[in-house]
This record gives structure tokens, sequence and C-alpha cells, in this order.
């Protein structure tokens, strides 16, 4: 049953294996001279101001490869459970051939079991390359610009182990989807549609919930305040704080003294103590003292950096429970239904 | 006579339309057994169940004494070569064969590979590009060299032109012969029912119309052309299946156990074609019988 499991997977095998290997020569061809380049450029900078414009010139030569290379590892999964899964059954049913195959002397369940092992392996397998690769290559974009830290709701997903748990899941979504479509082409346009919306709803809606969030009110200091700034003549002056580094901000409001959130602090940038003053331009010690016996504060809700791999072991955790799920249910419909 | 099928009322539904209900009959061993009948009286619903690849809504059913489907070990003593019958186009012909020798545990590779030469079928040949006979040819000798204890198929030479009928039926007599299996095959084609079994079932909406050896039912059914009289007074042991009467005369078919003496008959043979479709006409349905005769 493994030869055929095997031979009905190896034209996707021999294309995967080569898609990961350029991946990996261009990560092992560009990488080295990446890291080094940063190495030495973040040590010979010099003074504070001239590293920060080092490090920002450095993140944006490489945005582009740094982007391109984070999609690919965020749309992996989908193209897993598109091409992998939802062929995987669908095809079959519409040629006939499980008439034939179901008819050897194996068992549908062992069936299956052996198809869907292989190919479940397969996809956490190349996932957990890709994530690899990609992660290692990233670094020192990441250490460069620590604004993208891995707990941003896009990085999260395509660094640690959750990606592999998404490519497990978008694998059995296929796999499911097409066992009850019973044809490819339906069963890839659900599949895609499907997790799509999975991989959007979770970080907006399931994520932030899965660990209790950290929420401080902090008066504003010259050392947190990050921006003051008016969109316009008119328009509300509003506050910035610097947030903890790494953290995943899920919501920042300005509240004034009583608690109630304000779009804008009754402070004048035009003039009085918060007019910008000096080069570079800030406000002075004044303007802080009137924002804090105006009352204001800022009501920050985040999650913090130490998070990361507890969140990444929650949410691996409720794919894999989704994914069982998934593979129970294409077993109870492939015994039960298509009979 | 130990049966290989032995269905007891049996049905099966598709949403609200039943496929086949209260179907109870037995298929004896050691025959090949054409089952026929018209489109939809339940022939392929009821190979489908037997082979396991559908589950019955009612009733039971018991191939070979076990479960259809039970598991690896019943898989393997039940053959089935399901309606068009089915390969994997991107796999070649030697693939396939290789396919069989891992999924099977009674696997005969040098059955397989002889069947294969002498069928002059390419081993590199991809199956998605041979004739449908060629296609049929192979996944017979898949049903074969598994070497079952019955084989089923499903209207196996629906699709082949009258050459390629006569060469896989022909096929499958020798391994039927060599190999002293018992084999199911439905046809809605009697020439080929005529030619490759020795036991027939009339099948009609998932009823049993008449079940017997082929010669015995041949033996046994007359046509008597006479004097016009009323059917219901021939003498016991005289069933009368289909009559049909001018003004004067009297066509009628007959099941008889014994010769018939009555000097009043004219008595006729009849063939296997003329039996089916005498049983397909006594049922009484509106419209003609689905059942193609071809020569």
């Amino acid at each position: 049953m493994i030869w055929l499991a095997w031979r009905q997977f190896r034209v996707h095998a021999a294309l995967t294996a080569g898609a990961l290997a350029a991946l990996a020569l261009y990560v092992a061809l560009t990488g080295p001279g990446l890291a080094d380049a940063y190495a030495r450029g973040s040590a010979g900078c010099g003074g504070e101001e001239a590293c920060v414009r080092f490090a920002q010139t450095f993140f944006l030569d490489h945005q582009l490869s740094f982007t391109a290379l984070s999609v690919l590892v965020l749309v992996l999964p989908g193209v897993i459970g598109l091409f992998w899964g939802a062929p995987l059954i669908s095809r079959e049913l519409e040629a006939g051939t499980h008439r034939l195959v179901w008819n050897q002397s194996v068992t549908r369940g062992r069936w299956l079991a052996t198809r869907l092992s292989l190919g479940g392996v397969a996809a956490a397998l190349t996932s957990g390359l890709a994530v690899a690769l990609v992660s290692w290559w990233s670094e020192p974009l990441q250490r460069a610009a620590p604004q993208h830290a891995r707990m941003e709701p896009l990085l999260f997903g395509v660094r640690g182990v959750v990606p592999f748990a998404y490519a497990l899941l978008a694998f059995l979504l296929g796999v499911a989807v097409g066992t009850v479509l019973r044809r490819p082409l339906p069963a890839m346009a659900v599949t895609l549609a499907v997790f799509t919306a999975v991989q959007i709803a979770v970080p907006l809606v399931v994520r932030p919930h899965l660990l209790p969030s950290t929420t401080v009110e902090a008066r504003f200091t010259p050392g947190n305040l990050r921006g003051i700034f008016s969109e316009g003549p008119g328009e509300p002056v509003q506050l910035e704080m610097s947030k903890p580094a790494g953290a995943w901000t899920l919501a920042e409001q300005t509240i004034d003294g009583s608690g109630t959130v304000v779009k804008g602090v009754d402070v004048s940038l035009d003039e009085g103590p918060c007019a910008p003053q000096g080069s570079p331009p800030a406000p002075s010690a004044q303007c802080f003292e009137m924002i804090d016996r105006l009352g204001y504060r800022q009501r920050t809700t985040y999650l913090t950096a130490d998070r990361f791999w507890p969140l990444q072991g929650i949410e691996t955790g409720l794919y894999l429970l989704v994914s069982a799920g998934l593979a129970g249910f294409t077993f109870f419909w492939l015994r039960r239904r298509i009979s | 006579m130990s049966a290989v099928i032995r269905a007891r009322d049996l049905g099966k539904r598709y949403g609200r339309r039943w496929a086949l209900s209260d179907c109870t009959l037995d298929v004896p061993a050691g025959h090949v057994v054409g089952l026929v009948g018209p489109n939809g009286a339940g022939k392929t619903t009821l190979l489908n169940l037997a082979a396991g690849q559908l589950t019955p809504t009612t009733g039971d059913i018991e191939v070979l004494g076990g479960r259809p489907a039970s598991g690896a070990g019943q898989l393997a003593r039940v053959g089935f070569v399901a309606q068009d019958t089915p390969t994997y186009a991107g796999f070649t012909v030697a693939e396939h064969l290789r396919l069989g020798a891992r999924l099977n545990p009674r696997w005969d590779d040098a059955l397989a590979r002889d069947r294969i030469a002498r069928l002059g079928l390419d081993p590199g040949a991809r199956a998605g590009k041979l004739s449908g006979g060629q296609r049929a040819q192979l996944a017979l000798t898949l049903g074969i060299a598994k070497r079952p204890e019955l084989l089923i198929l499903d209207e196996p030479v629906a699709a082949l032109d009258p050459l390629a009928r006569r060469e896989f039926l022909q096929g499958l007599l020798e391994a039927t012969a060599e190999h002293g299996l018992s084999v199911v095959l439905s046809s809605h084609l009697l020439s080929d029912v005529e030619r490759a079994c020795d036991y027939l079932i009339v099948l009609v909406d998932s009823r049993v119309r008449v079940a017997g050896e082929v010669d015995d039912l041949l033996a046994a059914h007359h046509r008597l052309t006479g004097p016009r009289r009323d059917p219901a007074r021939l003498p016991s042991g005289q069933d009368v299946v289909t009559a049909s009467h001018t003004d004067r005369q009297s066509t009628l078919v007959v099941r008889a156990d014994g010769p018939i003496h009555d000097p009043a008959w004219t008595v006729a043979r009849l063939t296997l074609e003329d039996l089916v479709l005498a049983y397909l006409d006594s049922g009484g349905q509106t419209g003609r019988p689905a059942l193609e005769v071809l020569r």
C-alpha cells in the first residue's frame, strides 16, 4: 500500500523537492552574505543615530526579498491543501479508480490511513523545511527592523511550529472537502476559500483571546512618547506611545482623567508648551507636565514577546485538534457515505 | 449446493430513490452466472453490494459466508471488475500488476504476466493510452490474478466492440476453467450471457423472475401453439409464463416439469433470448424492456 501511495504522490514530491531545493539554494547563496553584511554594518556604524540609519537602509535594501519569502511560507499551506489535499480522494472518485483500488485486499480504512500519513508527513516536512530556511535567512533583517517582530500577526504564522500545523490542517481540509464534493476543481476552490478564511479569521478573532493579554495605563514621559501629531489644522491632537519590544499590540487608546476614551488631547501644537522646539523637534518638559495635569493616559493592550512560544503551542494544538477532526470525518464519510 | 451470494430482503436507497428493494436471491457456487435484466432492475447495485463497494440500507447480504468487504481477508476472496473497468490512466500496465502484487496476498504474478503477454499488451504502455478492450482485459487480469474464490463482473463488456467482447469472454472462460472460481457477471447483452454463462438469473425490479442452470431452463421451457384455450386449464406442472391469443389460436410460453403430451399443441423449443424476453414480458410492465439483443 505504501508503494501505491508513493506512486501516486511522486510527481508532487518531485515538484516540491525541486521548489525546496531552489529555495535552499537561494538561501544558501544569499543568507551568509546578508548575515555578514549586517554584522559588519552594525559593528562599524559608530554612533547610535548612524546605527539606526544603517539598520533602516539595510532593511529597506532587502525588504522585497524578505516580503517575498515571508509570503511564500504564508501561502505554502494553502498550496498544499489545494494541490495535494483536494485532489487526493476526489480524483479517484471522479475517475472511478476507487472502485479498482477498494477491491484489492486492502480495506478502505488502511488505504486512507496510508495515503493521509504520507501526505501529512510530507506536508509537515515541506512546511518545516521552508520555515527553517526562511527564518534563518530573515534573522538579520528582523534584528535590523525590530518593528517586524515575530509576534506580529503575519510573521507569527510563518515562524516557529505553527506553519507545520497549518500545512497539516490545509492538507486534511482539502482531503475532507474533496471527499464530500467528489470533484477536484470545486474541491480546490472550496478548500482555498475556506483555508484563506481561516488564515484571516484566526489572527483577527481567535489568537488575541488564546492567552490573557496585558493592559497598562501609562503616563506620557519623554522616554515613552513616540509621537504627538495632528492630521491637519482643527483635527484632534493624537499621542502615540512606544510599545514594549517585540510585543503584539491589540489595542491602543488615549483616555482622559475620568477613564473615558478620547479621540485627541486638548493641547495645541501651534503654541504653548507642546509646540515643537529644538532640533530634532520635540515637545518640552512642560508639555508632558500639562498632559499629565489634564489626566491623559495611554491605555495599551498587548501580548508580550515572551508569549510567543506558549501562543505557538496553543495554536498548534488547536490546528492539530481540528486536523484530527477532519481526518476522522474523512474516515467516516468514506466508510459510510460513499457506499 | 452452497451459495456464493446470499441476499435476504436486500435494499439500497439513494436519497428517496430505491435502487434495489426486497431482493432475495441465492447465487450457487461453481458456475458462471449471468445476471440479466432491464436497466434499472438493480443489477449494478446488487453486484456493488456483493463486492462491498456499497453498504445495504436494509436486509442482509452474505458473500462466501462473510459480510462483504468486512476485512482484508474477505476482500481477498472476492474479485470485482466494476462497470467501465476503471484503471489508473497514468499507470503503466506493469504498474497495475505491481499494484495488484502489493495489495493482494494471494497474487499470482506468473498468471498475470502470462495473461498480459498473451493479450499482447505492452507492459510499458500507460493505461490511459489503451483501447477500451485492452483496459477491460487489464482490469480482468487484475481480478483474476488476485486469485479470488468469487469473481464479480459488472457489465464488463458493455463498452467493447463484438470482437473484443468475444475475446474478453473467451479469456474469462479459460480462467474460470483453469482456476475453478465462481463467476457472476451482469450484462444486458443476451448473446454474451449465452456464450459465457451456464447459470442464469433474470432480475426485474429487484425481484428474481427466474433462476437456474441454462440447460435445465431451456429443457423446461416450451412454446405451445394451438387452438385457443384458457391457459388456466393447463394440467398441473405446467406454468404459464406468457400467453397471447388471437381469435382462434393461443401461443403460450410454459415452464413444464416433464414433456408436453397434449397432441393439440405444436411444441417448439425456446432460445435463451426468447426465454428471457418471455420473463421480462410477463412482468406486465409498460413499455418495452430495455434489453438489447445483439448477435
